[in-house]
């Protein structure tokens, strides 16, 4: 690999002024799970990469409130093995969980999942169906953001020299709300999503859907919040009419590419699909709780 | 640029090395402390030719940097036998020929040995998953499946369980 420097600081602050004071191009390491096969491929070229894993809270989840709070660079193998977490968001989990192989699993990490910036990025629809926040550090202190604030593009973030994510802040579920994940892939594992798509359902005690996201990934440059999709299920419950409703509200808001994944075509039509499905689970999910 | 003075445990045994900041773990292992048993397939954590254990879970030690193991405690398939004595799972892999030309092997092997550290009755289904980021191009899987599984019923009666 190229030659370049590498810091570990062991605070926030510490990590702000190596990013913030950086002459050429830094980028922050969590799990390096995407960000050493971009080094190695000669894709990026950074002068300085900032490990954040010596930063006390970086690594682990706890509960403070109404939130879940897990820092930025805890592994997927974490998340899948946090009850509460698992129990509350099984479609985060899920989503989290279908990054890659084991081993991968081993070091891959949320804030990587998010700041990579790949539309088709598993854990991300979930994760913003669910209304999380990250809170980001950089030279002018702390803020917060809505996840889908972050990225911007393909390989693009709108965090600012200097800024990097220390945790995601989830809210805990209400009464009767529950979420699902899925992903399309032509095998079983060790695939990047031809379309995934990730809901968030609320709904009252008899059925009826109050509230609900719907997140579509690999579809359009940035993962897509489908406020059409939202709108098909919320006042309805889960019948026959909602779903076809609801299947094209997803298919209206694809703008996706054709490439050896699947055409254009191919990927409206399974964004709808997985639509229904996932919303079939999240009802049920919410109607038992 | 100066080389890092990384302090870690590799195989139980305390060790110190010096390396360069791009330098990933497995080119640690292979070009600076000698140990040639993790191998370098894809070079992008896909094929787990390199599977390494890292405080627990198992890694691709080429997405690994060797500076990230400072305090950390590391296995490689050097540190899966008991001097002499195989593991289990090099025992059984030898026993089905759940190996051909062998280059996968110590990724498989480690990988093996950490799910049954955790699980020593997984299905069939729940080793095939687990083992889904290790390539074999020559055996099949079948053979490789039969070893594990193998492997946890001899571990489980060792266990008394």
């Amino acid at each position: 690999m190229p030659r370049v420097n590498y810091e570990a600081p062991t605070s926030v602050e510490d990590a702000v002024k190596i990013l913030a004071g950086a002459s050429g191009m830094a980028k922050v390491l969590s799990g390096g799970t995407d960000l050493l096969v971009q080094l190695r491929s000669g894709r990026i070229k950074p002068d300085l990469i900032v490990d954040t894993k010596r930063i006390p809270g970086l690594i682990g989840i706890r509960e403070e409130g109404g939130f879940f709070v897990i820092g930025a660079a805890s592994p997927g193998v974490m998340l899948s093995g946090h009850a509460g977490l698992e129990h509350a968001w099984p479609g985060i989990v899920e989503g989290a969980d279908l990054i890659g192989s084991t081993q991968i699993q081993g070091r891959a990490s949320l804030a990587g999942n998010l700041c990579n910036a790949s539309p088709a990025a598993d854990s991300v629809p979930a994760v913003i169906a669910a209304r999380s926040t990250v809170v980001i550090a950089g030279p002018g202190g702390r803020r917060e953001a809505p996840a889908e604030a972050i990225c911007t593009g393909p390989g693009r973030t709108s965090l600012e020299k200097g800024e990097f994510i220390v945790e995601f802040k989830i809210p805990k579920p209400k009464p009767h709300q529950c979420d699902a994940y899925l992903r399309f892939i032509p095998r079983t594992e060790m695939d990047i999503a031809v379309v995934g798509c990730g809901t968030n359902v609320t709904l009252d005690a008899g059925g009826t859907c109050v509230d609900a996201r719907v997140v579509l990934g690999a579809v359009a440059p940035t993962t897509v919040i489908v406020e059409d999709a939202a709108k098909a299920l919320i006042g309805h419950k889960l019948d026959e009419a909602t779903l076809a409703a609801l299947d094209k509200a997803a298919q209206a808001a694809c703008k996706p590419i054709s490439d050896k994944r699947g055409t254009i075509e191919y990927r409206t039509k399974v964004a709808g699909v997985l639509a229904r499905r996932t919303a079939a689970i999240a009802f049920e999910r919410a109607a038992a709780r | 640029m100066s080389k890092h003075h990384v302090t870690t445990t590799i195989n139980g045994e305390p060790m110190e090395y010096l390396c360069e900041a791009q330098q990933s773990m497995l080119d640690v292992l292979r070009d600076e402390l000698g140990l040639t048993g993790s191998k370098e397939g894809c070079s992008s954590g896909d094929c787990g030719a390199c599977t390494i254990i890292c405080d627990g879970d198992i890694v691709c030690s080429c997405l690994m940097l060797g500076v990230e193991a400072e305090g950390r405690a590391i296995t490689t398939i050097e540190g899966i036998a008991d001097g002499d004595k195989l593991h289990p799972v090099q025992q059984k892999f030898l026993e089905h020929a759940a190996l051909q030309c062998g280059f996968c092997t110590p990724g498989y092997i480690v990988a093996a040995k950490a799910l049954l550290d955790q699980n020593l009755n997984p299905t069939e289904e729940e080793a095939r998953y687990w083992l889904a980021g290790n390539l074999c191009r020559c055996t099949g899987y079948d053979k490789i499946l039969r070893a594990v599984m193998d492997a946890a019923e001899v571990m489980r009666a060792e266990a008394g369980k």
